[in-house]
């Protein structure tokens, strides 16, 4: 008798873009047609692109963007407790990127420059709604906090080396980028 | 040249002439050794490590050692290359490497070594210090952010220039830096002049030729076109 043939579990992924620009998520997206064979092997949880709003189980987590306000350490933590994989995807995730420019000058300053002094803006004031996160003193990656076993620079990183990075994984393989698909801008 | 002279670099001949140290004979040979601070047109520095490789089972810096016959280098085992990459991880932390936003981004020696190591992150806590930018002269931008006190400029400005436009001064990682000879320590009160050899020998993003940021455009530069390891020249850069 011949059984049927066990379907191929897929592998549960969640993205979030913590202080990023979703950038990432856009040269995500410029896998183009790919997105079609990849749909058959993984399946997405918590993600821009399917609005689930918290993540559960998965096998794999992917991080754009750095921490600038407590919500993102909340986020970042609730992918490490649920992720088996977390990967630091991009610049910011990385290093802080652009956001980690604002480190030099004091918090407080930068809030009343952009919300009170500044041309062009309502000057109502700095936000204050309970509401919304409270910023950090400093942006700071993420591998500050919480443990990220793989990291993808670029960028963006370019879709090639995302694409490289979930095949790998999928194949089993620890992922590597080589000359062209390794860069930090 | 004397058959002799020769010494063992990862198992391969190179041949020297006496008085070469290990890292001249193997770039004269083609072969690439990782470095910052060492340039073929100058004395070595000794000061970034990078060029650490194991002489007979132990540790030396290639830009200093004299090469001597017979002698066993290792240089690109992954012991080697790990702990070259843990250096460049703290060169990264220690200061504000932003290359996105960065004119030398492709054409930079850190960024290039740091894509040959393999350095995906900086693993290490980022230190994020404060360091100035002197925007002062009409034809040359100052950006300390990305200093990794190589000393080239230094010596370059000291030795081909005639000037001593910089000097290295001050300890700790708050202290130590690159100073400007000049009574207001901005750079637009020296002779410092675009003709200088000091102002293109920066192997990182310090001093930078105004107005020419992106005449070549990211992807298509000096390192995005071929890795550094295949780039191995003794002449002038």
């Amino acid at each position: 008798m011949n059984a049927p043939a066990p379907a191929v579990k897929k592998l549960r992924v969640a993205t979030t873009s913590l202080a990023g620009c979703f950038g990432c998520h856009m040269s995500f997206l410029d896998i183009d047609e790919r997105i079609i064979p990849l749909l058959d092997l993984i399946e997405f949880d918590r993600s821009p692109l399917t609005d689930i709003k918290h993540c559960g189980p998965c096998d794999l987590g992917i991080i754009e963007g750095g921490l600038c306000n407590a919500e993102n350490v909340h986020v970042l933590r609730e992918f490490r407790k649920n992720c088996k994989f977390l990967v630091a995807m991009g610049a910011c995730a990385i290093n802080g990127g652009l956001p980690a420019q604002r480190n030099h000058l004091d918090l407080r300053d930068v809030l009343e420059e952009v919300y009170q002094t500044d041309v062009g803006l309502s000057h109502g004031g700095i936000p204050n709604d309970p509401e919304l996160p409270l910023p950090l003193n400093e942006v700071h990656p993420i591998h500050e906090v919480v443990k990220i076993d793989y990291f993808l620079p670029g960028c963006p990183p370019p879709a090639d080396a995302i694409w490289k990075l979930l095949t790998d994984l999928l194949a089993g393989r620890t992922p590597t980028l080589g000359h062209g698909l390794m860069h930090y801008d | 040249m004397n058959e002799t002279n020769t010494f063992l670099l990862d198992g391969e001949e190179i041949p020297f002439t006496p008085g070469q140290t290990i890292i001249q004979a193997a770039t004269a040979h083609g072969v690439y050794i990782p470095h910052l601070c060492w340039h073929p047109e100058f004395k070595a520095h000794g000061s970034c490590k990078i060029c650490t490789v194991k002489v007979n089972g132990r540790f030396g810096s290639s830009c200093t050692m004299a090469a001597q016959a017979g002698m066993n280098v290792e240089n690109r085992s992954t012991e080697l290359d790990d702990k070259r990459r843990t250096l460049l991880q703290m060169y990264f932390v220690e200061g504000n490497h932003f290359c996105p936003s960065c004119e030398k981004s492709g054409n930079c020696s850190l960024q290039a070594t740091a894509y040959e190591l393999k350095m995906v992150s900086p693993h290490f806590d980022m230190f994020y210090p404060d360091r100035p930018v002197d925007a002062s002269h009409p034809d040359i931008l100052l950006d300390f952010n990305r200093c990794i006190m190589c000393s080239l400029c230094v010596t370059a400005s000291r030795e081909v220039d005639g000037k001593n436009v910089f000097s290295m001064g001050g300890r700790g990682l708050l202290g130590r830096r690159i100073h400007i000879s000049s009574e207001s320590g901005k750079l637009a009160d020296t002779d410092f002049a675009l003709t200088d050899r000091a102002a293109s020998i920066c192997p990182v993003g310090v001093i930078l030729p105004k107005r020419k940021g992106f005449a070549v455009p990211i992807g298509e530069r000096k390192y995005d076109k071929l890795p550094i390891n295949l780039q191995v020249t003794e002449e002038t850069q």
